[in-house]
């Protein structure tokens, strides 16, 4: 009975003792969906967690779990870093979205941050970048360089943030090149290099010379090169290995400061649920240094088109613009709205096929 | 939709290099089955050698030398496999799961400092007027060596397990290893040949992935291949010329159903996703209904005084 007392008091010493310890340091969970070495997405999101960690130093501890399959094994993830007692958790792909909804309800005091989704809860914030102004950068370039008049675009899977994506460099290299002919490949996965090659080439032999990608990894990239004439774009990462041919410019997401802006707000108490979509003027979204493959003029119009963006005198998204059924979106000078485009699913005019449902 | 932008020729030539990957590892598993043990750390396996192809020929220079050692590192892998479940008696489900995420974890941490980094391309065949025929040359005669290698490998094993005496050992093996103890031989020491011969073709298999196919490394570039040549092993009923069937025949759906999106075709890209794995399952289901079985014992331990 003594040993058995002295056993649960040691026990509990040592639970109050792990507890003290954490209570000190804020604890912050990162959920990937890709491995953090896979060069693009969940490489710029551990970019991130890292900065977390170098601007916070003692007073963060950060946990991450890569390669989670989006929908039920991502739960369990997050519940166990919520019962490890984490105190903030960033779950980054569009595929956590249910998930994230259905832990945060059991964890009311854990905050909860998801990427790209769109549903929120007191203690869940989503937050977003506007890749599809970066998009339109692609799209100017892919428009005034394109030989065969064929743009391949390998998309991941069909949810609104792909969409506004395809859309965006369409509307672009549409207004700049009247033939250009958009070619889309579904992969249905973010992470797959065998697969993403296997897209890239098949575009390529059907004429493609500028391979865009929404997919993770650099392998599209490496297909490319190996073809010779094509051109790419680095996808959420710069990708600067692949500079200056193929890859020519890219889009790169910068989590960092709204990750140590969170991690704050949870630090001092101020965190709110909000919901933040932030573009290139936050810089959120940087478009990588344009290559030297690009020609200079082609260059200087890219670059203005950004700084435009980013100053807001220019939404890629103004019409007149048309759905792709051919009735009316936008009229004449009218910029869609947020809502539109975060539940964007349909083709603008001129697009081929049809949206997998 | 314009059908006729895929271009057959280039499709075929393609399906064959998405194939070989798979080809490679299924052919060693059937091996190691065909010798009774089930090893599921194909996966695992594979990642390794992708790894260790690709360090060695970022490193050398050479292919070659690159190839070597991701067969190597497969065959070395594998004898961890050997260690749990032939010397330690260890469930060999478990083992060849946990072999995965071994070679999963360790082919990460080997990878770290060449994410990004751009290999040497592998040489191709190139026959001056055999190359140049105009169907049959990008078809047969422009491909890089390991390509044909995995094909011959699929005749040799064919012929080995049919007509030669080692053949009949390891099916004897696979069998009853009871039966082949009683008779004098050394099941432990020829099933533990089998699963590192395994263990090499999964590795190159990994390295024409890393090598060939992508060109690139990155974690966890197999995604799940391992898995499909385990699976494509059962339903081509152990028999190898089936292995080659249910791999061109995956690879070949695999690359279609892209050429068919980028096409324009219209049929429901969810459908055309899910084709390869449902043809390919559909087909050796159909021809395996001659009711050839799993070698008797498969997944069984083998201990000497049992």
């Amino acid at each position: 009975m003594k040993l058995t007392t002295l056993l649960a008091t040691a026990a509990m010493a040592l639970g109050m003792a792990t507890a003290g310890v954490a209570q000190d340091k804020t604890k912050v969970g990162f959920v990937y969906v890709g491995p953090v070495g896979d060069g693009g997405w969940t490489y710029e999101h551990d970019k991130g967690r890292q900065a977390v960690e170098a601007e916070f130093g003692d007073q963060v501890e950060t946990v991450f779990v890569e390669s989670v399959p989006e929908g039920p094994d991502s739960e369990r993830v997050m519940t166990q870093m919520a019962l490890d007692g984490a105190d903030l958790i960033f779950t980054t792909s569009f595929g956590y979205m249910d998930p994230t909804i259905n832990v945060a309800k059991k964890f009311p005091k854990v905050k909860f941050e998801h990427a790209t989704g769109y549903k929120t809860a007191p203690n869940v914030s989503v937050y977003s970048a506007r890749f599809y102004e970066g998009r339109a950068v692609q799209g100017h370039i892919a428009g005034k360089m394109t030989k065969s008049n064929v743009v391949g675009y390998i998309g991941s899977y069909p949810i609104p943030e792909v969409i506004r994506g395809i859309n965006s460099a369409y509307i672009h290299a549409k207004k700049v090149n009247p033939d250009v002919e958009f070619k889309i490949v579904w992969a249905y996965t973010w992470f797959d290099p065998a697969k993403e090659a296997d897209a890239a080439k098949v575009l390529i032999e059907q004429g493609a010379d500028v391979i865009l990608q929404h997919t993770d990894s650099t392998a599209p990239q490496a297909a490319a090169q190996d073809a010779g004439n094509v051109i790419t774009f680095g996808q959420a990462s710069d990708m600067s290995e692949y500079a200056p041919m193929p890859r020519v410019s890219s889009i790169i997401d910068n989590w960092a400061p709204y990750y140590i802006a969170r991690t704050k707000a949870v630090m001092d108490g101020s965190w709110e649920s909000v919901n933040t979509w932030d573009g290139i003027a936050q810089g959120m979204v940087e478009i990588g240094e344009i290559s030297d493959a690009v020609p200079a003029d082609v260059k200087e119009e890219a670059l203005a088109m950004k700084a435009a963006m980013a100053d807001g005198s220019y939404h890629p998204f103004t019409g007149p613009l048309n759905k792709q059924d051919g009735s009316d979106w936008l009229a004449e000078g009218e910029t869609a709205d947020d809502g539109t485009l975060a539940g964007m699913n349909f083709y603008v005019e001129g697009l081929d096929g049809e949206i997998p449902q | 939709m314009d059908l006729s932008e895929i271009n057959p020729v280039l499709l075929i030539a393609s399906l064959m290099v998405a194939a070989t990957p798979l080809l490679l590892a299924a052919i060693g598993e059937l091996v190691v089955e065909k010798a009774g043990v089930l090893n599921l750390g194909v996966e695992g396996m594979m990642i390794i050698g992708a790894i260790c192809g690709f360090a060695i020929t970022v490193e050398t220079g050479s292919t070659l030398f690159g190839f070597v050692a991701a067969a190597v590192g497969g065959a070395v892998l594998s004898l961890l496999f050997v260690l749990l479940t032939q010397v330690a008696l260890a469930n060999q489900v478990a083992s060849g799961l946990a072999l995965t995420l071994f070679g999963l974890g360790l082919s990460a941490l080997m990878g770290q400092s060449y994410v990004g980094v751009k290999p040497p391309s592998t040489p191709e065949l190139n026959i001056p007027w055999l190359s140049d025929l105009p169907v049959v040359g990008p078809i047969l005669f422009s491909h890089d060596l390991v390509l044909y290698f995995g094909i011959g490998l699929i005749a040799v094993v064919w012929a080995v397990l049919k007509y030669t005496r080692l053949g009949l050992i390891l099916r004897a093996v696979g069998e009853n290893h009871d039966a082949a103890h009683a008779l004098g031989y050394k099941v432990i020491r020829i099933r533990v040949l089998a699963i590192m011969f395994g263990g090499a073709c999964a590795g190159l298999g990994g390295a024409y992935i890393s090598l060939v196919r992508v060109p690139q490394w990155t974690e966890g570039m197999t995604a799940g291949i391992g898995w499909i040549a385990l699976a494509l092993v059962v339903f081509a009923s152990w028999k190898p010329w089936r292995v080659l069937l249910g791999a061109y025949l995956f690879g070949g759906i695999t690359v279609l159903q892209l050429n068919l999106q980028a096409a324009g075709v219209a049929i429901p890209v969810e459908y055309l996703a899910m084709s390869p794995y449902i043809i390919t399952i559909l087909v050796l289901v159909i021809l395996s209904a001659d009711k050839s079985g799993a070698p008797a014992s498969l997944g069984r331990i083998f201990h000497a005084s049992h």
